[in-house]
């Protein structure tokens, strides 16, 4: 009964959703106020029935209701809850569903939070949202429906896929669909501007909010879709430029280019046809991402069982999407003046060099990923585009980025100085030297000083952020209170820029040193043999059976000693999972500042005791994550200003209430 | 600065970044991308630099796979059903490693004509066959509704 209230819900939200995306826009084109009004309750219903949907399709996971061919294929009764709940979206129809009731959330949002925006682009916005849910229901509805039943029902499901059975994944798509979903609102709002004909500062600090909430979840949705392959895979690496890694990275590049030319548009009112297309371009490349990942076009860990059908809905609705923007913004564009102008050497014109460069990035990226399917389609052969391709044009092309987002930061708008910022800058300047300086003296081979200069720059990054807010605090200068004061009085997206500038140098160590100094040994182990790597000794105690909830298998236990004192126990395991018939590899880690020791546990010889083992030593490793979660922490801090906040007044200073029509001002 | 000047400023940075883009495309996309071929390709195709790393999937032959006894490499052989390749590795093989199951080994071919696996890539369920090596088995003509034929 309760998967077909979910079947009919869907069907409701999906005709309340094709309401909700042509009265409005009809409605705004005519001004006609009744039409106009239509959008409010539509996108009201429209959360409604999808979440109505969304708990269904969750009920009949947590109650293991096999009768619905969905969870009989992707659930197990066996498997715990933390799964069970997760196995909703761990599965394409599931994931679907997650996606669309993401999308009546943010829609929700928009009709109750956006009183103050003007009504035509309100209804026009929420219509755009409804016309992407239409698109997205009518695909469910039509080719990966969650909520087919199975007559008779099987007495167990097929479980779920063991390693995706593990916390760092649970969480992974809904943070990704957040992304994903959250770049739908700046294509939104994108595409009203361009029927309105109209982009102001106040647009951009309408954008601006969901760009960098879209941006922060898809930090941390990439970070533990990374952190996940690191410790679940087994292989010691944290990114393989897996074409579905890819597929997420692509969005973020472009995401982060508008988070930054949203910038301009709001304090300079330029580049506003750039921060058109870059809005429309970032949900465009989450498109292509959902469309690589779900058509199976590519090969990957993600490619899930793939389905013609579906590949062709999803390829026609990029061309229906992508193309109908894009066309839109070559008649409409035009037509958008420039703002304020600026020398190249100029805030705005730091930001212009991010953008291009971050543009240019995820082009390279987007072209190392579709060049297999290109050559192969022109019958050129298979071939698979790896780590080296991406590293030797994608990273000389961030190199520049990252050395000028600290100067970038401390130029003046309009009319920079960039030898005066460069004197400033001394004291980072420095740190950077001793960076390379310090790890140079180590090096031994040219990859060592290439890595040399990767930690310099990480340096660079992260005393530039501290010496910005030191200057602006005046640090050092006056009393500690002063500062104290100042500090408290900063802006928050100052607080949120130097955090993510920082971050992003505390990641580029990880990155640099994880990928130039990992020490890696394999080798057979009988009880008590020992390993020396990078200054750690460890003893291989032996293995014993275990017996988990729904896995049995083998743990191997090492003792780590530094100095002959014990510090920690690794507990590699191999896992058996009976009912989904396959086997997994959980690594043994012991997390430091200054890397983890990394044990993989292999398989065991037939005539003695001993076991293959793999032990890595990743330097810095944590690093990387630990700076996407800044990084992500600090576009939240940046969230937190007043100034983007809904409906706030301009300034802080201004103590008026908020004006009904922010576009006028 | 006028209008016009700021706009031609704004291309010729990005055409000097394309440019640069370009280049480095245009270079590693020489000898930075890693061809595919099946046993079958590696005995007619006369044109594969052997020097180099490729990759080479199939399925694992029944009955090939050795494992070691008092060492880490592993031996097995990888079939189209129409040729073989004798492969070597040195490392823990992936979980979802069976004989009759699809894979994909990268590495080089020493001079005993052994192929000599850096990686082995079987990341995959029992139900999901590597599209390359389903497109190998297909032009070996061994490939029927979907499976590998069983012979």
């Amino acid at each position: 009964m309760i998967p077909e209230i979910g079947q009919f819900a869907l069907i409701l939200a999906l005709v309340i959703s094709l309401i909700q995306g042509t009265l409005p826009l009809v409605g705004a084109a005519k001004n006609r106020t009744q039409w106009i009004a239509v959008a409010r309750p539509a996108a009201r219903g429209q959360f409604l029935f999808v979440i109505t949907a969304f708990f269904c399709l969750m009920q009949a996971y947590v109650t293991s209701d096999f009768s619905v061919a969905n969870v009989a294929h992707n659930s197990h009764t066996l498997k715990p809850m933390l799964y069970k709940v997760s196995g909703v979206w761990g599965n394409h129809e599931g994931s679907m569903v997650l996606w669309v009731a993401i999308l009546a959330i943010f829609g929700l949002a928009v009709a109750e939070f956006g009183s103050a925006l003007p009504p035509s682009l309100k209804a026009r916005v929420l219509a755009i949202q409804g016309l992407i849910g239409f698109a997205f229901l009518a695909f469910i509805l039509f080719t990966s429906n969650p909520f087919l039943r199975l007559d008779p029902a099987p007495l167990e499901g097929n479980g779920l896929n063991p390693i995706l059975q593990d916390p760092g994944l649970a969480f992974h798509p809904p943070f990704l669909y957040l992304g994903y979903v959250g770049f739908s609102m700046a294509f939104s709002f994108a595409v009203a501007a361009l029927i309105e004909g109209r982009v102001d500062p106040a647009w951009a600090r309408w954008v601006r909010p969901w760009t960098l909430a879209a941006w922060c979840a898809l930090t941390v949705g990439i970070a533990l879709g990374s952190w996940w392959a690191y410790y679940e895979l087994g292989w010691g690496g944290w990114w393989f430029w897996d074409p579905v890694e890819n597929a997420s990275f692509i969005p973020w590049l472009v995401g982060t280019a508008l988070l930054h030319s949203a910038i301009v548009v709001e304090k300079r009112d330029a580049l506003k046809s750039w921060t058109v297309l870059l809005a429309i371009l970032a949900f465009s490349m989450s498109l292509l991402g959902t469309f690589l990942v779900r058509s199976g076009v590519l090969t990957s860990v993600h490619a899930f069982a793939s389905d013609p059908d579906r590949g062709v809905f999803i390829l026609l609705l990029l061309v229906f999407v992508i193309g109908g923007s894009l066309t839109l913004y070559a008649i409409r564009a035009p037509g958008l003046k420039g703002g304020g102008l600026f020398a190249p050497i100029s805030r705005e014109g730091a930001l212009v060099l991010n953008n291009l460069l971050l543009t240019t990035g995820a082009a390279v990226v987007l072209l190392g990923t579709l060049y297999p399917l290109i050559l192969d389609a022109f019958g050129g052969g298979k071939v698979s585009v790896g780590p080296p391709f991406f590293n030797t044009t994608f990273v000389p092309l961030m190199v520049p980025v990252m050395l000028a987002a600290v100067i970038g930061a401390m130029l003046s708008w309009k009319r920079g100085d960039i030898a005066a910022v460069l004197g400033r800058l001394k004291i980072a300047f420095i740190f950077a030297l001793i960076g390379v300086g310090v790890t140079s003296f180590f090096a031994g081979t040219l990859k060592d000083v290439l890595a040399a200069f990767g930690i310099g720059i990480a340096a660079w990054l992260i005393a530039g952020s501290a010496v910005e807010i030191a200057e602006r605090i005046a640090l050092f200068k006056g009393p500690v209170a002063n500062s104290m004061r100042r500090a408290a009085g900063l802006p928050r997206s100052a607080w949120g820029m130097a955090i993510a500038h920082g971050a992003l140098g505390i990641m580029v160590a990880g990155i640099t040193a994880s990928s130039a100094w990992r020490v890696e040994k394999i080798q057979l182990m009988q009880p008590g043999d020992v390993v020396e790597i990078s200054g750690y000794s460890l003893i291989f105690e032996g293995a014993k059976k275990i017996n988990g909830p729904n896995y049995h298998g083998d743990r191997g236990i090492f003792t780590v000693t530094k100095d002959g004192r014990t510090i920690a126990a690794l507990t590699p395991e191999k896992r058996d999972y009976p009912a989904e018939r396959s086997q997994t590899t959980e690594a043994g880690i012991l997390t430091m500042v200054s890397g983890d020791l990394y044990a993989v546990l292999g398989d065991k010889n037939q005539s003695n005791a001993a076991w293959t083992t793999r032990i890595y030593f990743n330097p810095l490793v944590a690093w990387i994550w630990v700076g996407a979660i800044l990084m992500a922490g600090g576009g939240v801090v940046s969230l937190t200003d007043r100034r983007l906040r809904v409906g706030a007044p301009k300034t802080a200073r201004q103590k008026t209430r908020p004006q009904p029509n922010p576009v006028g001002a | 600065m006028t209008r016009k000047q700021r706009r031609m400023n704004f291309v010729m940075l990005g055409l000097a970044t394309l440019g640069t883009a370009a280049a480095l495309v245009l270079t590693a996309l020489e000898d930075k991308i890693v061809f595919f071929y099946s046993p079958t390709d590696l005995v007619t195709k006369t044109t594969i630099p052997k020097n180099q790393q490729f990759r080479v999937g199939g399925l694992v032959k029944e009955g090939t796979w050795k494992k070691p006894e008092n060492g880490l490499t592993h031996n097995f052989t990888v079939t189209d059903l129409r040729h073989d390749i004798a492969i070597s590795y040195k490392g823990i093989i992936p979980d979802i490693f069976r004989e009759g199951q699809g894979v994909v080994v990268l590495g080089k071919v020493q001079a005993n004509g052994i192929f000599r696996a850096d990686e082995v890539l079987a990341k995959h369920d029992e139900k999901y066959m590597p599209p390359e090596v389903a497109a190998a088995l297909k032009k070996s003509g061994k490939w029927e509704g979907g499976k590998a034929r069983a012979e």
